[in-house]
């Protein structure tokens, strides 16, 4: 065990934090779900890509630099130190991309990896259907074979990014006769083809964070298919396991609100309660243990060991976590907490309330809790199935 | 940056685990409750044998000269084995304290203190590895001294000051404890230029390692008395059936279980991670160690509430094997700085860093 940074380690955190000093706007970009805000942000996905910054684990042939676990660690540690923009193609690069990595073909990866990190098509999610949320196995949308093309009917909902984004990835049913989890298929569909109309659903802040997808007779060639025909379930779940697991949420994240958080109070000339005061440290504490803990999985993986269902318990922890942090936010922000970030008497409370809101939806997003609870009580602790 | 243990460190964990399933199973456990001592010499000796006590003792006292990284693994392993001696006490806290005197030529107290025998802090760091002595340390975080009833050589502060009091100098008065298994006394012996080891300055910061010691060693005890209180509530929700299926297949059951486990799971690295800041003497040792003792102290005893609510009413009773370990995650979680006192110490480190 050693906690401490190899040279080597220094030395990569300081070329990325002299090259995201260079190259971060100054000004921060608008909401990537709007459409000039989503540009804006395409266009950073291109700048970061020209530094070779875009996916930093990824192969030198894709555009990364097959860096370790633990420098992509530093590198989110310094991105957000550096008040970065968010990642507008976060679906293909922390969640596709992965599973490309471990299931597609090397023709899929040469084809979709590059155009993924320059940010010239970014990726929105197709899992959710009207009737199957926690219940995925329930989807209905089909994907006909025909010839050399999968036919795909039917409607995704909740659709991250789909309303300006180029591509989605989902499974759709290809065996008629399958049920639940069986006769899936993982396929990848251009959003912009024929007979693909995407209805953009306004999400509780007012903005278009995702979308409704409706698939009439859309035609897809086969070699779209990520993984085996039928076995689109197993790629999924790996898919969702790096939603749930390391990726999507680096600990960076966390410890970038608790140190806003801590600045805030510190603002406020402390808290006006001894719980906030508590509730403020606990944020803190929060924050390290999930970097204490993505460096403990990190290392653990680096050395060899993989990670199946411990992905639910990271999930669950950080998405209670984030609302905890918002929560103490908006009580310490007290009566400013409601008014949005353009309220002329806003003061310093800035974007509290689009976090909090945001935050809210950590619960639910990338599997409900309940259900992860379920997977880590079935799956982790062996209990019985219900 | 490696935060992993090495294979080593996970041999010599496995083979204490497996040596206390043998040696401290809930029934040796429960028969040491109405014994005069309540401790196992017999087990002491082979918990020098196996090394245990002498892992921090430095090499050229016959030790293993091992830190804290390689110590904060098996005194997980005494947690969940609910062992009831003053391991913490002794190989945790008592041994690095007498190494750090064992530095200086002339110890007075310790001479003194032994009867003029002018056996120095090495020679009962010696002793101490080969199983021939019990340390126990009274720290003014701890109103009571656990252990004082075995120990051969008590450190006890009194201010800034460390004495270093053999048995025959002091007297003691059972505390009687809610776990049957706990020996606290109120401790009485009178301070002595002959009996004082460190004071001042060094005082100080001999009792504020003291005590971040045994506050990480509770925590590292506390992280297995959580895993061993969720393998016990596990296994019985297996087995119970009502309305005709094992009740843990119920979703209620289920969801506090896995609550425990993301709390013990999140707990464990913050644990880790301190036994490193001790064992490099880290900036951040004090609130590292803090974090360690909330963390783990939360996560064990939610651990045993959970416990508890999973086994119903067989688990309210004395005879179930349960209340061994909820009672010790009560005691661990007051001891060497209560949860509330290192969430504290935590704000206040947070309040004076400005932007953190």
């Amino acid at each position: 065990m050693d906690l401490t940074f190899t040279p080597e380690e220094d030395a990569f955190r300081q070329e990325a934090r002299a090259w995201l000093e260079a190259h971060v706007p100054k000004t921060p970009l608008k909401s990537m779900d709007t459409a000039e805000g989503f540009e804006q942000h395409r266009r950073w996905e291109r700048t970061l890509n020209q530094g070779r910054w875009a996916m930093v684990t990824w192969p030198i042939e894709y555009g990364g630099r097959g860096a370790s676990l633990i420098e992509w660690l530093i590198f989110e540690e310094e991105y957000y130190r550096a008040g970065s923009p968010g990642r507008v193609n976060q679906n293909g690069i922390f969640l596709l991309g992965p599973t490309l990595m471990e299931f597609g073909t090397e023709a899929q990866k040469a084809r979709y990896l590059p155009c993924m990190a320059c940010g010239d098509e970014i990726w929105a999610q197709g899992w959710s259907e009207p009737n199957a949320g926690s219940d995925m196995a329930a989807i209905r949308a089909t994907a006909r074979i025909e010839g050399d093309h999968y036919v795909l009917n039917g409607q995704k909902t909740w659709c991250s990014r789909a309303a300006f984004g180029d591509w989605l990835f989902g499974i759709f049913r290809t065996d008629p006769r399958s049920e639940r989890h069986r006769g899936l298929t993982f396929i990848l569909v251009p959003l912009r083809g024929e007979g693909v109309k995407v209805r953009p659903v306004a999400q509780l802040d007012g903005e278009t964070g995702f979308a409704e997808v409706f698939f009439d007779e859309v035609r897809v060639p086969r070699e779209n298919r990520l993984g085996e025909e039928h076995q689109g379930w197993k790629v999924a779940m790996a898919t969702a396991g790096f939603e749930r697991g390391l990726m999507l949420r680096s600990p960076a994240r966390f410890q970038a609100t608790a140190r806003r958080l801590l600045a805030l109070y510190h603002a406020q000339g402390g808290a006006p309660d001894p719980c906030l005061r508590d509730a403020v440290a606990r944020a803190w504490m929060d924050a390290e243990a999930y970097s204490l803990n993505t460096y403990w999985t990190a290392s653990h993986l680096i050395a060899g060991g993989t990670i199946g269902a411990e992905a639910s318990l990271n999930k669950i922890f950080w998405s209670e976590m984030d609302l905890r942090m918002h929560e103490t936010a908006l009580a310490l922000l007290g009566t400013r907490a409601e008014l949005l970030p353009h309220a002329p008497g806003v003061g310093g409370a800035g974007s509290w309330l689009d976090g909090f809101l945001f935050s809210l939806a950590g619960p639910i997003y990338a599997g409900t809790n309940e259900i992860q609870r379920n997977v880590i009580a079935e799956r982790l602790l062996k209990l019985p199935r219900d | 940056m490696r935060f992993t243990f090495t294979e080593d460190q996970r041999h010599f964990q496995a083979s204490v685990r497996t040596f206390l399933e043998k040696e401290c199973t809930p029934a040796g456990v429960r028969a040491l409750w109405t014994t005069d001592t309540g401790r196992s010499s017999e087990r002491w000796a082979k918990l020098a044998e196996i090394g245990l006590l002498g892992i921090l003792v430095p090499e050229r006292f016959g030790g293993l000269g091992m830190d804290e990284a390689d110590l904060v693994l098996l005194l997980e392993e005494t947690g969940r084995a609910a062992l009831p001696e003053p391991v913490i006490e002794t190989a945790a806290v008592g041994v690095p304290l007498l190494t750090a005197l064992a530095g200086q030529r002339e110890c007075a107290g310790l001479t003194e203190a032994t009867g003029g025998a002018r056996e120095l802090a090495g020679g009962w760091l010696t002793r101490v590895v080969s199983g021939g002595a019990v340390l126990t340390v009274g720290h003014g975080a701890n109103p009571f001294v656990a252990d004082a009833h075995v120990a051969d050589l008590l450190l006890l502060a009194h201010d800034d000051e460390v004495h270093a009091v053999v048995r025959e100098r002091a007297t003691w008065e059972r505390q009687p404890c809610a776990d049957p298994s706990r020996r606290l006394f109120r401790v009485t012996w009178s301070p002595e230029s002959g009996t004082r080891v460190a004071h001042g300055e060094e005082g100080r910061r001999l009792l504020a390692a003291a005590f971040d010691r045994g506050a990480l060693a509770a925590a590292a005890q506390l992280l297995g008395i959580g895993q061993a209180l969720i393998d016990m509530a596990v296994r019985y929700a297996c087995q119970r059936e009502q309305f005709g299926k094992p009740i843990g297949s119920f979703q209620a059951v289920k969801h506090m279980l896995a609550n425990v486990a993301v709390r013990l799971e999140f707990a464990r690295p913050v644990v880790y991670r301190a036994a490193f800041s001790v064992a490099r003497d880290a900036a951040t040792r004090a609130v590292d160690v803090s974090h360690a003792k909330v963390a783990a102290s939360e996560a064990a005893v939610q651990a045993a509430k959970v416990a508890l609510q999973v086994h119903g009413a067989v688990g309210y009773t004395w005879e179930m094997d349960l209340h061994i370990w909820m009672k010790r995650a009560w005691a661990l979680e007051t001891a060497w700085g209560t949860g509330a006192w290192h969430r504290a110490r935590v704000a206040a480190t947070l309040d004076e860093s400005g932007d953190g």
